[in-house]
């Protein structure tokens, strides 16, 4: 199979700026198309991943970018997968490539957040179960990242401090990154005394939700020879996988588990692979790559907790030894394994349908030596994981 | 009328078909005819095992009781559709609980004058019913789960 590689990467810094999602996409899109030094116009596919909250998904679909960089005929797709939008837009665009339909695709995300708790539509919706456990729960997002965070405390015996030190690794990690929303030097013991939201997490340590765009342009590694690209970089894998039944993990938006007394139904029997697993180990198998090999990875800090069970899910250390690993600098740029070097979500937010490329986009400059002050030195093999509602989670593996 | 009968008329469940309301509440979930596995909220149409292509279901009580998988607590007000029951929000405390004979865990408030404080992981819990929010018309109630007193801790 020829490969596809990442021609080039381009992003509209993550803020609060109040304008329109297309005009982020836009910025993105032509950042990206100037870093690959590809004309707009040999584009044969524009991938757009979709936001849904403020706009309906028709308005906001890859023909809006289509639209707005100039109509020139290329074909569109548009993605919904929740957190996972830009992973799946990219998967499809990379399909396309695979499949000998194109040769040159761009891949966009950009959302425009409202303040506060992320909330479902207005109206009454009592057949959806991510409107009902607003009515009938109170639960918002930070419920289920608090409930993991305290379930690690009861195992592990995590502590709030660990959490909070994650938070500080990662504000170091942003404090040069221009793309980042939060570029402030926080101290456990600031993060310590921010106010608590869900026990035991507290305001700083929750992922806002920001206004930001993110874009990447795909191309066939032939094309880029021939178009003498310079510093591309191999899409390894490109994981999209849904959970397995039973899954017996609480997931938002969701009242209950699956009942893991279910009848087994895989033909021959066997466990089912919990979620957050099952995503990475996809990535790893299409690779053909382990942890081992990794130089760096961009995980879904959703939580400052929920950033040590990243490193256990993508398979860097056993489940309970994350703190040990953040303690010993092993997950500090300069460190063994460097997580979340842009700053992740917490120095960003969350501007969902382009998140998952900005994970992709950080890999990227990181691989190719171009990330300055965060850089993780002699970078050679990146991987990207995160998840969000409705069974949808990605992994990306990147390699030079 | 009487004051029991009007307190009836005027308590209503918050939603219609997933819990009773007798002295001893539990949640009501569906078990699939085919393959025997259990819902809650209940299934309906279709059974979500892809082993099996079951559409039809019957109605079962849930256990009353499980254990404390984990907890949190609300500090701030949730945006709507959430309802706060006074003008003034009171946070309170949410456990997701664990039911052994359904091997299912399931998120819900906790009973009213419980805080994370008075909460550990593996402590048993049972289902009760209490008000959620009120209109002018009824006081609608939900089930919470609620720290057992003479309870064991695992
Ligand atoms: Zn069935």
């Amino acid at each position: 199979m020829s490969d596809v590689v990442v021609a080039g990467v381009g992003m509209h810094p993550w803020g609060k700026w109040g304008r329109n999602f297309v005009e982020y996409g836009i910025v993105a899109a032509r950042a990206a198309l100037a870093d690959a030094g590809v004309d707009y116009r040999d584009v044969q596919f524009v991938s757009g991943a979709d936001t849904v909250r403020n706009g309906y998904p028709g308005y906001v679909a890859g023909a809006t970018f289509a639209q707005a960089l100039g109509w020139t005929g290329a074909r569109v797709a548009s993605s919904y997968a929740a957190c996972a939008s830009g992973a799946t837009a990219l998967e499809v665009a990379r399909a396309e490539i695979l499949a000998g339909r194109c040769d040159v695709a761009l891949v966009v995300g950009a959302d425009t957040t409202p303040k506060g708790f992320l909330a479902p539509t207005a109206g009454e919706r009592p057949d959806d179960p991510d409107w009902l456990r607003f009515r009938l729960l109170g639960a918002t997002n930070p419920t289920y990242f608090a409930l993991y965070a305290r379930r690690r405390m009861a195992l592990y015996g995590a502590t709030e401090r660990d959490f909070a030190e994650v938070r500080a690794k990662n504000a170091r990690h942003g404090l040069e990154n221009p793309n980042a929303r939060y570029r402030k030097d926080f101290s456990v013991d600031d993060i310590l005394a921010s106010p608590m939201v869900a026990d035991p997490l507290r305001l700083v340590e929750i992922c806002a939700t920001s206004d930001g765009g993110a874009a990447v342009v795909l191309t066939s590694a032939d094309y880029a020879v021939k178009q003498g690209v310079a510093r591309p970089v191999k899409v390894r894998a490109v994981s999209t996988v849904t959970p397995a039944f039973p899954q017996t993990v609480i997931e938002m938006p969701h009242f209950a588990t699956d009942s893991g007394a279910a009848a087994g139904w895989r033909a021959g029997g066997g466990e089912v692979t919990a979620f957050k697993d099952s995503i990475t180990l996809a990535a790893y198998e299409e690779a053909g790559l382990g942890p081992e090999d990794l130089s760096l990875a961009e995980v879904y800090d959703l939580s400052s907790a929920l950033e040590l069970d990243w490193y256990e899910h993508i398979g860097l250390c056993k489940a309970g030894e994350a703190e040990r690993m953040l303690h010993d600098g092993d997950t500090t740029i300069g460190g063994r394994i460097p997580v979340n070097p842009s700053g992740g979500l917490a120095c960003f937010g969350e501007a969902v349908p382009a998140q998952a490329l900005a994970q992709v986009c950080e890999v990227t400059w990181q691989l190719r030596g171009q990330a300055g002050a965060r850089q993780v030195d002699g970078a050679t093999v990146g991987i990207t994981a995160n998840q969000g509602l409705f069974g949808h989670g990605s992994s990306v593996i990147l390699s030079r | 009328m009487s004051d029991t009968a009007f307190e009836q008329d005027r308590r209503t469940p918050a939603i219609e078909g997933w819990f009773t309301t007798d002295a001893e509440p539990s949640l009501l979930g569906n078990r699939c005819t085919t393959c025997g596995t259990v819902f809650f909220p209940k299934a309906s149409f279709f059974c979500r095992n892809p082993a099996c292509n079951g559409a039809e279901f019957e109605e079962t009580r849930l256990s009353r009781r499980g254990r404390i998988w984990s907890f949190t607590d609300a500090q701030y007000q949730p945006p709507p559709p959430y309802i706060p029951r006074a003008a003034e929000f009171a946070p309170f405390a949410l456990a997701a609980v664990e039911l052994s004979d359904e091997q299912m865990v399931v998120l819900g408030q906790i009973a009213e004058g419980y805080g994370v404080s008075d909460l550990h992981v593996g402590q048993e819990v049972e289902l009760v019913i209490e008000d959620l929010y009120s209109d002018d018309d009824h006081d609608y109630v939900v089930y919470k789960w609620k720290p057992v007193a003479d309870g064991s801790t695992a």
